[in-house]
């Protein structure tokens, strides 16, 4: 069992602001039941233009209850200039702190308020937006949120990342970007690249190519995925097209688009050969 | 507060009965047994009837019988032991849904260049005996399978299993660490070569567990440093915790079959009741084949770390698959190994009773769960109420 605080297993038991706001001002969602927890924010603002109901749906642990409950009674009375300034870390010190590996609860409840704010100001839908350059696949997350995080709770290294936002936490292939964008922030300067590996520059008969293409899915690509609930199947391999399927978690998940693209192209590109593209197969 | 234990796949409570003949193992009787004199020689006497309790519980001869720490290392020297004393190299063959005493050394085969092939299972958590006859033909094997699966409870047909594999020359361990103490086992019938079993599991205490070594089978040692456990395994024995486990496996020998319908009709109860009470739930694994106590069940739309939580207010103890149980960011191997939905995945929650277990216990969940899981859906954002 986790050292949950007090305050954490009142909020857990008795969350406050339950529900969803018919026409909110503001909407916010954030997570996916793939992922495990999910968050949906929902504010009303008074005449002032102050905060004066909010509520919230959370499908997660009892950490991610209580950090919901939890933002619902901080922003309540706040102007959204105000609410905006709440950070993670005020989250968790609201309930007196929640662990480490937990941590990724308070920032999904700060991402919900950030989201729901945008949706107020410009109207936008489309829910959370993978802006920037996406850094952890397995879980897309962004250059910019990782940034965030780091930033917000002075953070130094990767696992810490890991228990803030989730990146890093699957197949593990990000944490070197993690890694330089720490250094970046705490202003020790990128890090020195490690030299990779001599590609294999030989041409491959189809069959060749076939079985190192299924060895670079074995080793390079499934062990993310299958940490996300989900699998890779190599349907056909014609010249440089690979055909491949998702299955599992995968095929549903909302990140599974980058996944797809960047992760199988990038590693087979990287492992097998420089022109492969990497195709969806029909179901 | 009510307590009531239904985690008992996890580990057991210790009987009354094996701790009162441990005890003088760790007062008057704490001689070593493989001294000389008679400190050493009235203990080795307990050790060699422990042994043969052990024995007799799953139908073995006595040296067959291999004392050990833990039900992994027991599963540890049976993969590494025999795929190091094997005259030829060997494919190691297993499941997707092991333990990882078994998916770890079998990493560490990968790692040191063997052929390591994990069987899938379907949905019920079954294997497909064709695949495994396909990769039998691809030589010789060590296969090791679990007799049954500790999160779901899902039994395979070792008898089967093993017939298949010693038909191609190969040779068979089983983890049987989650089925002895619930199921009869009885290698007399089943021709398994190696099995594992743990004493913490079947209400004997932490520390001490079993290896069996069918006469013949070739085992390189784990553990080096003394000639104990017919050179098998080096080491002082845990003397207490070897008279426990030989206690231990007595008295469930006594009862085996009577607790297994006593239990199961408990455990059928409880599924019942919650599939009746609460709406949008699915049971994991292969109903017709499985372990009598354990009930792995999914409620769909909520988060099994916070039903554990709200359960644990209540005085009950059970367990989860769910990621955020363990600290770690993605649900049981097994359960995703058996394509369970993410929209369940997350949500499961396993149930394991014992021969401590009552109707009041299994009356007193009924009563307390549906609640639990209203509460959750009426916060989560997917949950219909
Ligand atoms: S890309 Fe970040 S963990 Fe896989």
């Amino acid at each position: 069992m986790w050292e949950y605080t007090d305050k954490v297993l009142d909020h857990f038991r008795n969350p406050r602001n339950v529900g969803v706001i018919d026409n909110p001002d503001g909407s916010g969602e954030v997570g996916s039941m793939a992922c495990g927890d999910a968050l949906k924010l929902t504010f009303k603002l008074d005449a002032n233009k102050r905060i004066a109901e909010a509520k919230f749906q959370t499908f997660g642990c009892a950490s991610a209850i209580a950090s919901s409950s939890a933002l619902t009674e901080m922003i309540k009375g706040k102007t959204l200039e105000e609410a905006e300034k709440i950070t993670n870390q005020d989250i968790a010190d609201y309930l007196g702190g929640l662990p480490e590996q937990k941590m990724h609860c308070s920032v999904m409840g700060r991402e919900a308020l950030e989201l729901a704010i945008h949706n107020y100001r410009t109207g936008d839908t489309s829910g959370k937006i993978l802006e920037g350059r996406v850094i952890c696949h397995c879980f897309g997350v962004t250059e910019e949120e990782i940034t965030r995080v780091v930033r917000d709770n002075h953070l130094t290294g990767v696992e810490q990342v890991t228990n803030y936002c989730k990146a890093g936490g699957a197949c593990g292939k990000c944490r070197d970007d993690i890694a330089a964008i720490i250094a970046k922030i705490n202003g020790l300067g990128p890090k020195n690249e490690q030299p990779r590996p001599p590609r294999p520059g030989r041409a491959l008969t189809t069959l060749q190519k076939i079985k190192l293409i299924e060895e670079t899915l074995e080793k390079e690509v499934r062990p993310a995925l299958r940490k996300d609930g989900g699998d890779i199947e190599l349907i056909d391999v014609a010249g440089n097209d690979v055909f491949v399927a998702l299955r599992g978690m995968c095929a549903n998940c909302q990140v599974a688009r980058f996944t797809l693209k960047d992760v199988v192209e990038a590693r087979l590109k990287e492992f097998v050969s420089p022109d492969i593209v990497v195709k969806e197969a029909p179901p | 507060m009510k307590q009531i234990y239904l985690d008992n796949n996890a580990t057991t409570a210790v009987a009354p009965e094996v701790l009162e003949a441990m005890t003088p193992f760790l007062k008057e009787l704490w001689g070593n047994p493989s001294s000389m004199h008679v400190f050493g020689g009235q203990v080795r006497r307990h050790v060699e009837r422990a042994r043969r309790q052990v024995a007799d519980f799953i139908g073995a001869d006595q040296p067959e019988i291999v004392f050990t720490s833990c039900g992994t290392e027991s599963n540890n020297m049976a993969i590494l032991g025999t795929m190091e004393a094997a005259a030829e190299r060997m494919n190691f063959i297993t499941t997707r849904v092991e333990h990882p005493a078994v998916l770890e050394p079998a990493r560490k085969l990968k790692g040191l260049g063997f052929n390591v092939i994990e069987l899938d299972v379907d949905s019920y958590g079954q294997i497909d005996l064709g695949q495994l006859k396909r990769y039998l033909g691809q030589g010789p094997a060590l296969v090791s399978i679990m007799w049954a699966n500790n999160e779901t409870g899902v039994i395979f047909p070792i008898r089967e299993i093993a017939e298949m594999v010693k038909g191609a020359g190969g040779i068979m361990h089983t983890d049987a660490v989650q089925a002895a103490g619930k199921i009869p086992i009885d290698l007399r019938g089943t021709k398994a070569d190696l099995l594992s079993l743990s004493g913490h599991k079947l209400h004997a205490p932490k520390g001490v567990a079993a290896l069996y070594i069918r006469r013949g089978t070739r085992v390189a040692p784990l553990i080096h440093g003394g000639h104990q456990e017919f050179g098998k395994r080096g080491g002082t024995e845990n003397v207490p915790g070897i008279v426990a486990l030989g206690k231990a496996c007595e008295l469930s020998a006594d009862s085996i079959s009577e607790e297994a319908a006593r239990v199961a009709a408990l455990r059928d109860r409880l599924q019942e009741g919650i599939l009746k009470m609460c709406p949008d739930t699915r049971v994991n694994g292969d109903q017709t084949r499985r372990l009598p106590n354990t009930l792995n069940i999914s409620f769909l739309y909520v988060e099994g770390e916070s039903i554990l939580y709200h359960l644990s207010d209540l005085g009950v103890a059970a367990s989860s698959g769910s990621a955020c149980t363990s600290g770690s960011l993605e649900p049981s191997h097994v359960i995703r190994a058996m394509g369970v939905p993410f929209i369940a995945a997350h949500g499961s929650i396993r149930f394991s009773l014992s021969r401590y277990n009552t109707g009041d216990d299994v009356d007193y969940v009924l009563e307390h769960l549906p609640p639990i899981i209203r509460k959750l859906r009426s916060i989560s954002p997917f949950g219909r109420m």
